[in-house]
């Protein structure tokens, strides 16, 4: 999520309890958007890069309501929806770490970071770890070939890794909150 | 409304800017050099720039990338009117050493100082990268300083769309997305389909892993990629366009949107563009992760926010596109060249490159490399120069082994064609593709099998499951591929993904299907003792 997200998030969860009909003022946010956006049907995918943005995830709840306000059926946004993999149907870990498998990464042995970070954690590619605290996933190139292998964690980027490193950067991030 | 922007003042302008300050300090500030830590280093300079009061005498430029991403973050000193240092993996603490040396005692600081006399730099030819390190993305000031915006007021004064098309046909320029379909062929199309409303649309749905050419030309210089389609939407009777950009490029598509709001707000974009009769309107669309949506008519169901699947093809967007209207899908690389050839005529762009071939190809080197980073080389340039001399070779003393091009539709050239000459027929020639440019080296410890199974399994992933021939036959040559690099294969198993490869190649609907046996063909026919190497009993009796 980016900084403004966040700010905009928190200023709107912290307006009067129950502005927005849904008791969730989140909402308000997709609104703004669904307005701008003219509820032209050929904004569904920006719109749930929207909802994504400011949820964290694409609840079931979320994905009605965006089918509402388009007058889609929820058949065909859930369609788009599951068809696309950025978009997540389940919270996120507090903390995020994605390895890149792109080709200049697998060449320089991503796949052995996948493999530590997913046994260490016993977190399947594309899971949260069962207390939530790390999910784990990859992405297809970060374009930051140079720097390859490349991993994302929490938002910064890591150039040169390898397993002992990840490992070592994911702890601090994870175990440092307890 | 207001008035159009006046170029010649802002280049004025500019001019006399660039020159208020005896030093201007350039700083890489793309992804490549952020993530080594520009950021910091930028923020080192300005604050000592602040601390000692050297306003007056320095000011620092973040500008797009300079190429060598390896050796980033990447920092050039120029004193007005002469010498240019460049330096490299400038640390905060190396960066005030730098300006303070440069600016109190005239001196260079040769410790960081990059060779800029290497291959690396010399023997590149920049014409889309031209303003790489050159000018500040954020300002459209800084792009109409170094003729920006001049081919489009070119084309809207003094041309007639018929005129620009033909232009485009002298140069011969070919589309960069891959395939290599002549582009004035496609601009004649779009011009002389029917009807009022025609769309162009800019692919910039840059999937293949291993490829940031069109990421980097977008931060680094969106509004090149904007004259582009406006001097294509003039030509062919557009009003209408659309940028299609990767959600996986966030900095891309911000500056994208600010600079379409930049350019209509100096009336380069919107209604009576520089006071003319054409206008057009720009949008970004922005795609969420499928390869599929590199294909044209999936990027077109993409962008009318429908799953991203492709149709069969007649009839071709040019007749039938968005929402029904004639459209034309190009490159955003295949943009970033128009400005330049109607600024400088077809003919001189001809001149670049070879024969079938022309201009230059922008290639994103990396892998087992010791150059990794973007560069930009005449068409035709063999593949021994980028790697050998451009790329400084295989590091740690490996044996060079295969280059890899075209991503997941390409294939692998053995060492014994270093010296083809990478064009577009060359390289199909040798099983494999230009792509849109990931060139990916591998050195003697990659096995060759396992990059088929990486390949193949990301097809597997990227299909879109509407043929049964990509969806199914991904799935199976992927699970051929595991038994066989696990060791469990059989003869028999090689046979059937021999034969698999050209039943999807042949029968799969869009090109991600039609190629993704292209890494198992190719890799087949240079390094087929690999694969038979991995099967150790004669015949092994499956369950």
């Amino acid at each position: 999520m980016s900084d403004t997200t966040t700010r905009r998030v928190v200023e709107a969860s912290n307006r009067q309890q129950g502005d927005h009909p849904s008791g969730d003022n989140r909402f308000e946010l997709v609104d703004k958007h669904l307005k701008r956006a003219r509820y032209e049907q050929d904004q569904l995918i920006e719109t749930l890069h929207v909802a994504q943005d400011v949820f964290g995830y694409l609840s079931e709840d979320i994905l009605i309501y965006v089918a509402r306000a388009l007058r889609l059926p929820p058949s065909m946004v859930y369609g788009v929806a599951t068809f696309y993999h950025l978009f997540t149907f389940e919270p996120p870990g507090d903390h995020s770490c994605t390895v890149c498998t792109g080709t200049a990464c697998f060449v320089k042995g991503a796949d052995a970071i996948v493999q530590g970070v997913s046994d260490a954690y016993s977190v399947p590619t594309g899971e949260t770890s069962a207390d939530g605290s790390l999910t784990l996933k990859t992405a297809r190139c970060l374009g930051s070939c140079g720097l390859a292998p490349v991993v994302v964690l929490d938002g910064s980027v890591l150039s040169h890794q390898n397993a002992e490193s990840t490992l070592e950067l994911v702890g601090t991030a994870v175990g440092g909150e307890g | 409304m207001a008035a159009p922007i006046d170029l010649h003042e802002v280049m004025e302008r500019e001019r006399e800017e660039r020159f208020r300050t005896r030093w201007r300090v350039k700083a890489c500030s793309s992804t490549a050099c952020l993530s080594a830590g520009a950021g910091a280093t930028i923020k080192a300079v300005e604050d000592l720039v602040e601390r000692e009061d050297m306003a007056l005498e320095v000011q620092v430029i973040p500008t797009g990338c300079m190429g060598l991403c390896s050796a980033g973050p990447l920092v050039r000193m120029m004193r007005r009117g002469g010498d240019e240092s460049d330096y490299q993996k400038v640390t905060p603490e190396a960066a005030i050493e730098i300006v303070r040396s440069h600016v109190l005692d005239e001196q260079p600081v040769p410790e960081y100082e990059l060779d800029v006399t290497m291959p690396f730099f010399t023997s590149q030819e920049r014409v889309v990268l031209a303003n790489g390190g050159v000018i500040n993305p954020d300002r459209i000031e800084s792009y109409v300083a170094h003729g920006g915006y001049q081919a489009l007021e070119k084309a809207l004064t003094t041309m007639k769309p018929k005129q620009v098309i033909e232009q485009i046909r002298l140069s011969r320029i070919r589309g960069r997305g891959g395939a290599g379909y002549p582009v004035a062929s496609k601009w004649g199309l779009l011009a002389s389909a029917p009807g009022k409303t025609k769309y162009v649309v800019a692919n910039g749905d840059e999937g293949d892993p291993g490829a940031y050419m069109d990421r980097t030309i977008m931060e680094d210089d969106p509004h090149r990629v904007i004259e582009g389609i406006a001097i294509a939407a003039y030509a062919t009777g557009a009003s209408e366009a659309y940028i299609y950009v990767r959600a996986e490029y966030p900095r891309a598509i911000e500056r994208l949107d600010r600079a379409i709001r930049v350019a209509r707000r100096n009336r380069l974009l919107g209604r009576k563009i520089l006071d003319t009769n054409f206008n057009l309107s720009v949008e970004v669309r922005i795609g969420a992760g499928a390869f599929v949506c590199g294909e044209e008519t999936a990027l077109l169901a993409s962008i009318e926010g429908l799953r991203g699947t492709p149709r069969l093809r007649p009839p071709y967007p040019t007749e039938k596109g968005l929402w029904g209207a004639p459209t034309m899908i190009n490159n955003v690389e295949t943009l970033a060249n128009i400005a330049p050839i109607i600024d400088r005529g077809g003919e001189w762009f001809a001149s670049l490159g070879t024969e079938k071939s022309t201009g230059t190809k922008v290639f994103a080197l990396a892998g087992d490399i010791t150059n990794t980073g973007l560069i930009e080389v005449p068409m035709g340039t063999s593949l021994r120069e980028i790697v050998a001399d451009i790329g400084g070779g295989v590091p740690n003393g490996k044996e060079f082994k295969a280059a890899q091009t075209g991503g997941p539709s390409g294939g692998c050239i053995p060492a014994k064609f270093l010296d083809t000459s990478v064009d577009y027929d060359s390289l199909r020639e040798l099983g494999s593709i230009m792509g849109s440019g990931g060139l990916i080296v591998m050195d003697e410890d990659v096995k060759m099998p396992d990059v088929a199974k990486y390949f193949m399994e990301f097809s597997m992933d990227e299909s879109c499951g509407k043929c049964t021939p990509c969806r199914a036959g991904t799935v199976q040559m992927h699970s051929l591929l595991q038994r066989l690099t696990e060791g469990n294969g059989s003869k028999q198993d090689l046979r059937d993904l021999e034969h698999l490869c050209s039943v999807v190649r042949d029968t799969s609907l869009c090109g991600l299907g039609q190629a993704a046996p292209n890494p198992v063909i190719s890799t087949l026919q240079y390094f087929r003792s690999e694969y038979e190497a991995l099967i150790h009993e004669e015949e092994v009796v499956h369950a």
